[in-house]
């Protein structure tokens, strides 16, 4: 039986969670104060994720920020940024547009967090 | 001479207390409103802030920080909302004649009838903190180096050391790292971390980097371009502890060590300022200690949550375009009651308030000076308690906040003071 | 084959080049940093003192008083900024009341003019917010603030308006005596002159020590200061001195001429003659000894602190002249303070020195007249909007904290001996000597630089050569 602490991610309360699993396996999740606290455990446990956020500049020099639209694994994390290395984005951009399919071959899009005209 | 352009309600800052300002004045009657903004693009310090973790409070989702300011842009701009780019605020008068300069209108006057201070703050300085050693290229606040990384696409160098674990210097920890630069630790003088849990997990353990708290810089190397610094350890009392020198090559030094409000035009207006925020003192209406000025957001004090500064400048908004309602007269500033902080809360704000002119429920926001576990938060009018509510953790990087009813407040008849301070029973 | 040669482009070799373009001469100056006013010349006190501190008969005494009295013509003609502010000594005990007699007596004897003993009730019109502590004041009228970065650059500008050639990056490693004059090694090649001014501020001894036998040591003394908000810069109006002592006038309180408070320097010598670090100590005994001479002092407004390093020689006082055995070679060393109020009056010197040795005809046209990096600060709606009309990179404001638009960053970047760095359009316009400290204007400067030098902004720099501001593109090291 194992247990482990960690601080939930979901939001800017941080809530110390408390896990216990068996053979890797999530048995109980204490101190969330809510149900995305449960489902973050769950997943850090096994498969752990992160929203990732970058900027890509786009040719005429500005750059536009952008974001996985999903979190995606955190092991894939730094290919994902090399996969977006030297990339360059054409003006007009609408905010939440894809920029980039399938990063890194994590199966999630890249998307615009800003309109550029 | 150009006649001068009158508005309603001028607010200096586009950012995310300016733009909400801007709604919550149109919704509630105001006409010609008018932002003023230095950058080329409305959504202020929003911009540069592309990482995640906005609006959970105000839209149950949680948004990056452009994604935050576009919902704002749009409502403005659906609101038929003016606003100048590129415009910086060089004075403001007691008459609230406001003096701006642009390229294309030059400098120019505006009249305004009610003004909203919303110009959000600035980072503290090497320079202010003294530390000692060479003066090199390659030293930057953390904000400046987040506006060169996402917005100008930019590395401000590769190898990090970052002074100061508020949430600013977490992110930037993140930025450089996922940019390609190596942080090599993140030193904080403080015993305890500035920034939220969430960051030191997804900024820090994340990669790896290395938090060293009760450690501060106390020299830098590097004649031309940092070379390294030099960390310490210290006391109780900030003190350096003899023998705890280390030495960390690095060719950057990033400064996350305080932001301070843009108090420029408050100090230029002689404001009354509170000098533990060094921000401007205000009313329950949010109104500084001249009528018809309000401020909100950064500028008023300094903020953890966007959601908070929306909330604030909604209400700074409706009260501006309350004052231009009721004929722009100087406002009844009488304030029956005085708020103060002891005992453990730094400040409050606002810091008067007179129960008369209040909404129904009013919300004072308030900070610690020092982390607290399991104690309460006590409210005193005069000399009886009325809230005591337990908290379990109180932390200085926390803004509170606790709701004062209108009913209770009405029956106070002469100059009261209301203390809000920290208690162990 | 140039006629002169000048090393060192700080305060003292701007002087003496500016005197010498009244010539027909063939002259250069060469710098070892990247621009003008990089060594001791921007790290001092800006006071253009009166001059009664120095010795009588020495030559700090003869060339301050006489530089104090050309200071406020040079400052009109060369569009520097400049403020007759008055400066007073201070004591805080009966028993010293008689040095500040001898002060003055002193100071009397080198010609200053209007010094006064002031006690009691009266020493408060003189400088209200004096320390209580304070049993006397020698009040000294003539003494003056200056900027010095632009009272270096302004000579500068002028000498080479005026035909003098500024050569940086150049730094002299050799020095031989060849017959017409002197063969110089130097970083950018050899340069062959008939005579050099050695105003090499701290490295000074090291060229005189290449010609001459007899040698000389310069010491490195380095003072730290703090430098308070423009908030903070209606305090005191007076330059407030402590009573001088053996390592020279003590730490000061003083309004800058461009509305902050400046407090320093320390004193203490340094075998590094590139050391310029502030040290934690030196900055506490800065801001402990400024605290004396005012009460309340507003200590918590520093915005920044920085060093420089005196030239100081052995036996106090300048070394100005042609090294015997050492035909053609001029010496103008040891110009620790009184060097900058002197500047004026050494550059008239050594000029003089100069032409009587090889008769030069002097110029039918020499271009007295220099007019300042053009700015809004201080002017009025209608000139701003003149200004604008002419120059729309005039509404663009680029430092928040000092007010300072593109139009003004052009100008400094597009004028003789322009800015090439960050530090060279700071010292220019003042953009990042505000209290962000560069914060704001930092991305906006990299930006005008780049565009202007048509650079890219990768190698923009601070201050010249290393020390670029920035180390690549985003995701350039993944």
């Amino acid at each position: 039986m194992e247990k482990r602490e960690m601080t939930c991610i979901g939001c800017p309360l941080g809530c110390t969670l408390t896990v216990r699993l068996m053979d890797g396996a999530v048995q109980e999740v204490t101190g969330n104060s809510c149900k995305r606290g449960e489902e973050y455990a769950l997943e850090e446990c096994s498969n752990p994720i992160r929203i990732v956020t970058t900027s890509i500049p786009l040719s005429d020099g500005r750059m536009l920020s952008v974001k996985t639209e999903q979190g995606i694994p955190k092991a894939l994390i730094i290919p994902c940024m090399r996969a977006l290395k030297g990339l360059q984005i054409e003006a007009p951009v609408r905010l939440g547009e894809v920029v980039v399919r399938d990063v890194a071959g994590t199966g999630i899009n890249v998307i615009a967090t800003r309109d550029v005209a | 001479m150009k006649p001068i352009k009158s508005y309603d309600i001028v607010i200096i800052g586009g950012g995310p207390a300016g733009l909400a300002a801007a709604a919550g004045s149109r919704q509630n009657g105001a006409e010609r409103i008018l932002i003023l903004e230095r950058d080329g693009v409305l959504g202020g310090i929003l911009n540069q802030c592309i990482h995640n973790g906005f609006g959970l409070h105000t839209f149950k989702e949680e948004l990056t920080g452009p994604e935050y300011a576009a919902r704002f842009i749009a409502q403005v701009k659906d609101m038929d909302i003016e606003y100048k780019l590129n415009t910086m605020v060089m004075n403001i008068s007691s008459d609230k004649k406001i003096l701006a300069i642009n390229r294309q209108d030059g400098m120019f006057e505006i009249q305004a009838q009610a003004v909203i201070l919303a110009m959000g703050c600035r980072e503290r300085s090497r320079g202010a903190l003294n530390i000692p050693g060479f003066r090199p290229a390659g030293i930057y606040s953390a904000g400046t180096a987040q506006r060169l990384v996402n917005m100008e696409g930019l590395m401000p160098g590769k190898e990090v050391v970052i002074l100061g674990s508020g949430d600013i210097g977490l992110i930037m920890a993140r930025r450089m790292t996922l940019e390609g630069a190596k942080v090599k630790v993140v030193a904080e003088v403080m015993p305890y971390s500035g920034g939220l849990k969430r960051n030191i997990v997804q900024c820090l353990d994340d990669y790896g980097i290395p938090l060293k708290l009760s450690h501060t810089v106390i020299d830098i190397d590097g004649r031309e371009r940092v070379r390294g610094v030099t960390l310490a350890q210290v006391d109780e009392n900030r003190r350096v502890i003899e023998g705890t020198e280390e030495y960390i090559p690095c060719d950057t030094l990033l400064l996350s060590v305080g932001l301070i409000p843009e108090n420029e035009l408050s100090d230029q207006l002689a404001l009354e300022m509170v000098p533990a925020t060094s921000g401007p003192a205000v009313n329950e209406r949010l109104e500084t200690s001249l009528a018809g000025v309000f401020a909100c957001g950064n500028v008023l004090h300094v903020h953890d949550l966007v959601d908070d500064v929306t909330q604030e400048a909604l209400l700074a908004g409706k009260h501006a375009a309350a004052y231009v309602d009721a004929g722009a007269k100087e406002s009844d500033m009488l304030s029956l009651i005085e708020l103060k902080g002891t005992d453990g809360v730094r400040y409050t704000v606002p810091r008067y308030i007179n129960p008369l002119k209040m909404e129904d429920t009013l919300t004072v926001r308030f900070r610690v000076e020092d982390v607290f576990e399991n104690q309460f938060i006590s409210v005193y009018l005069g000399d009886e308690r009325i809230q005591h509510l337990k908290k379990r953790v109180l932390a200085p990087g926390e803004m509170e906040e606790i709701k004062l009813k209108k009913e209770i407040l009405l029956a106070v008849q002469n100059p009261e003071i209301m203390t809000i301070k920290v208690e162990e029973g | 084959m140039y006629d002169v040669v000048i090393i060192g482009a700080g305060v003292t070799g701007s002087a003496v080049a500016r005197e010498l373009s009244r010539y027909e001469m063939n002259i250069c100056v060469v710098e070892k940093e990247e621009d003008v006013c990089c060594g001791t010349s921007k790290a001092n006190s800006g006071i253009v003192h009166a001059g009664f501190d120095a010795r009588p008969g020495s030559l700090k005494a003869g060339l301050n008083v006489q530089g104090s009295r050309k200071m406020a013509r040079l400052a009109r003609e060369l569009d520097i900024p400049y403020r007759q502010n008055g400066s007073i000594v201070i004591c805080f005990e009966e028993a010293k009341l008689g040095e500040l007699e001898r002060l003055k007596s002193n100071g009397q004897a080198n010609g200053v003019s209007g010094l006064e003993i002031i006690t009691g009730t009266r020493m408060k019109g003189i400088e209200p917010n004096i320390s209580s502590r304070v049993k006397g004041l020698l009040y000294v009228p003539s003494g003056a603030i200056i900027c010095p970065f632009k009272l270096t650059m302004a000579l500068a500008e002028n000498a080479n308006v005026n035909g003098v050639e500024f050569k940086f990056d150049t730094g002299v490693s050799g020095i031989e005596k060849i017959a017409s004059g002197y063969l110089l090694t130097t970083s950018c090649g050899m340069i062959k002159t008939r005579s050099v001014v050695n105003a090499a501020g701290v490295y000074a001894d090291t060229f005189h020590n290449m010609v001459s036998d007899d040698k000389i040591e310069i010491l490195a003394r380095k003072g730290e200061y703090c430098l308070l908000d423009k908030k903070a810069g209606n305090f005191i109006e007076r330059t407030v001195f402590q009573l001088p002592t053996r390592l020279g006038k003590g730490v000061l309180v003083t309004p800058t001429v461009h509305g902050n408070l400046l407090i320093g320097p320390t004193a203490y010598d340094t075998p590094d003659k590139e050391g310029t670090q502030t040290t934690a100590a030196g900055v506490r005994e800065v801001i402990m000894k400024a605290g004396l001479s005012a009460d309340d002092l507003p200590l918590r407004q520093v915005i920044t602190s920085f060093a420089g390093l005196r030239a100081h020689a052995a036996h106090d006082d300048f070394i100005i002249g042609e090294v015997e055995g050492a035909e053609g070679f001029f010496d103008v060393a040891g110009i620790e303070s009184p060097g900058l109020s002197s500047a004026p009056a050494i550059g008239e010197m050594v000029a003089d020195l100069v032409v009587k040795k090889y008769q030069p005809v002097k110029k039918k046209r020499f271009i007295a007249e220099r007019r300042d990096v053009v700015g809004i600060a201080g002017k009025s709606m209608d000139e701003i909007n003149q200004l604008i009309q002419n120059c729309p990179e005039y509404g663009n404001v680029i430092c928040r904290c000092e007010s300072i638009t593109e139009g003004e960053i052009l100008d400094a970047i597009h004028r003789p001996l322009g800015a090439k760095s960050l530090d060279g359009v700071k010292r220019r316009t003042r953009a990042g000597m505000g209290r962000c400290q560069s914060g704001f204007c930092a991305p906006g400067v990299i930006e005008i630089l780049a565009r202007e030098r048509k650079l890219d902004r990768l190698e923009i720099t601070k201050s010249g050569r290393e020390s670029k501001m920035l180390s690549g593109y985003d995701k350039d090291q993944l």
